[in-house]
C-alpha cells in the first residue's frame, strides 16, 4: 500500500490506473501542470480544471484509487503575465471542490521575471486561503538557480507556514537548502532528467526521511507510473526495513497531505 | 545497511555498464564530424569529479552542470533545458 503524491494522469491511459492499483496505490494526487503543449486560451484551462476536479476522480475510483488534485497555472505557461492572470482568475471557483488540496505545482521553469511574479501571486493566493502549496523546481541546468530564487521569494512571505509547503523535484544539489529552510522536499523518480531510485535512496540515507516524499511525476513524457513501487523494490534490495519503506511511501505523504482538510 | 561488498554484488554490473556507455559516448562524439558545443565541454569538465575523494560527487556533478547566475532573466529564449549551463 502506498500513496503516489505526484502524477499527471490526464496524460496517461486507463491501463495505468489499473497497474497502479495492482501495485498497491491507494491514493494519487495530481498537480496542475503543462500538458505537453501550450494551451491557446484560458478556456483550455477551464476544461483542464474540470478534468482534474471531476473526471479524473471518477476514472481513478473505478480502480479503487482516491484521486486528489492541486490547481494553478504552471510556470511553463506563466511567462505571459496577462494570460496567466486570466487563468488564475478561474481558479477560485474550483477551490471549493471536494478533492482540491491546494495550489500547485507552481514554481519556475526558465527563471524569468514574469514566472517569478506569477509564482508569488499564487503563493499569496495560498496564504490568503491557508492552503498547502506544491512547488515545481526547474529542470536540469536551471534547477539550482530556480530553487534559490524560489526559496528567496518564499522567505519574503511572513505569514507562510513552511510546514505546508513542499518543494518538489529536489536533487543532490538542492535538497539540503530546501530542508534547512524548513520545507518539505519531494524526490521525483523520473528517467534521465530527475532522480533514479538509487539516488533517491541515497538522499534518504544521507538526509533522513522526516520531511521527504517520493513520486513518479508520470506525465506525457517518457516516465514511469510505477516508479514508486520500483523504488520500494530497490529499498528492499538495500535492506531498508518494511517500516522505513512504509514511512516514506505512505505515512510521510499522508502527514503532509493531511494538512488539507479535504484529504481524508 | 548493506556492506560495500554487498553493494558491489548488487550494483557493480550496472555501474560498469553506465561507465562503458559514457566512454562510448565520448568516443562517438570524437568520431563524428562537425563541431561540439558547450555541453561536451561541460561534460568533460565534470568527469574529473568522479575521481575526486569528496563524499558528494553526485552533487558536485550537478553543480558543475548548473547555471550559477543569480538574477531572474527578462525573457526565456525557449521553454526546455539543455542539461548544461551556456557560458556567458
Amino acid at each position: 500500500m502506498y500513496i503516489e503524491p505526484h502524477a499527471h494522469m490526464v496524460s496517461r491511459t486507463t491501463d495505468d490506473y489499473e497497474k497502479l492499483a495492482i501495485a498497491g496505490c491507494e491514493v494519487l494526487c495530481e498537480p496542475a501542470f503543462w500538458a505537453g503543449f501550450d494551451r491557446s486560451s484560458p478556456a483550455g484551462f477551464f476544461d483542464y480544471f474540470r478534468q482534474l476536479t471531476d473526471y479524473e476522480p471518477k476514472r481513478a475510483a473505478k480502480y479503487g484509487i482516491k484521486h486528489y488534485c492541486w490547481l494553478c497555472i504552471n510556470p511553463k505557461e506563466a511567462d505571459d503575465p496577462v494570460f496567466a492572470r486570466e487563468v488564475m482568475a478561474l481558479i477560485p471557483q474550483f477551490l471549493d471542490c471536494p478533492t482540491v488540496l491546494g495550489i500547485g505545482e507552481i514554481g519556475l521553469n526558465k527563471n524569468t521575471r514574469n514566472e517569478l511574479a506569477i509564482f508569488e501571486e499564487h503563493v499569496q493566493l495560498a496564504v490568503d486561503r491557508d492552503l498547502p502549496i506544491l512547488i515545481h523546481t526547474p529542470h536540469l541546468e536551471d534547477k539550482l538557480k530556480g530553487t534559490r530564487l524560489i526559496l528567496e521569494s518564499l522567505a519574503g512571505f511572513s505569514k507562510l507556514d513552511r510546514a505546508k509547503v513542499i518543494v518538489d523535484h529536489v536533487e543532490e544539489h538542492t535538497i539540503a537548502q530546501v530542508l534547512d529552510a524548513g520545507y518539505w522536499a519531494g524526490m521525483t523518480l523520473y528517467p534521465h532528467s530527475k532522480c533514479s531510485p538509487n539516488r533517491a535512496i541515497d538522499m534518504l540515507e544521507v538526509y533522513g526521511s522526516e520531511r521527504l516524499w517520493m513520486n513518479s511525476a508520470c506525465d506525457w513524457g517518457v516516465s514511469d507510473p510505477l516508479a514508486v513501487p520500483r523504488c520500494i523494490l530497490e529499498m528492499k534490495k538495500r535492506q531498508h526495513t518494511a517500516a522505513a519503506i512504509e514511512q516514506i511511501v505512505y505515512h510521510n505523504p499522508r502527514k503532509f497531505l493531511s494538512q488539507s482538510p479535504r484529504f481524508v | 545497511m548493506p556492506t560495500k561488498k554487498e553493494l558491489l554484488d548488487l550494483q557493480f554490473i550496472e555501474a560498469r555498464h553506465k561507465l562503458i556507455d559514457l566512454a562510448a559516448f565520448l568516443d562517438r562524439i570524437d568520431r563524428h564530424p562537425g563541431a561540439d558545443d558547450f555541453r561536451y565541454a561541460a561534460l568533460q569538465a565534470a568527469i574529473p569529479i568522479l575521481l575526486s575523494e569528496r563524499p558528494d560527487r553526485a552533487r558536485g556533478v550537478l553543480d558543475a552542470l548548473s547555471d550559477h547566475s543569480h538574477e531572474p532573466i527578462p525573457k526565456a529564449a525557449f521553454q526546455g533545458a539543455l542539461g548544461a549551463a551556456q557560458p556567458g
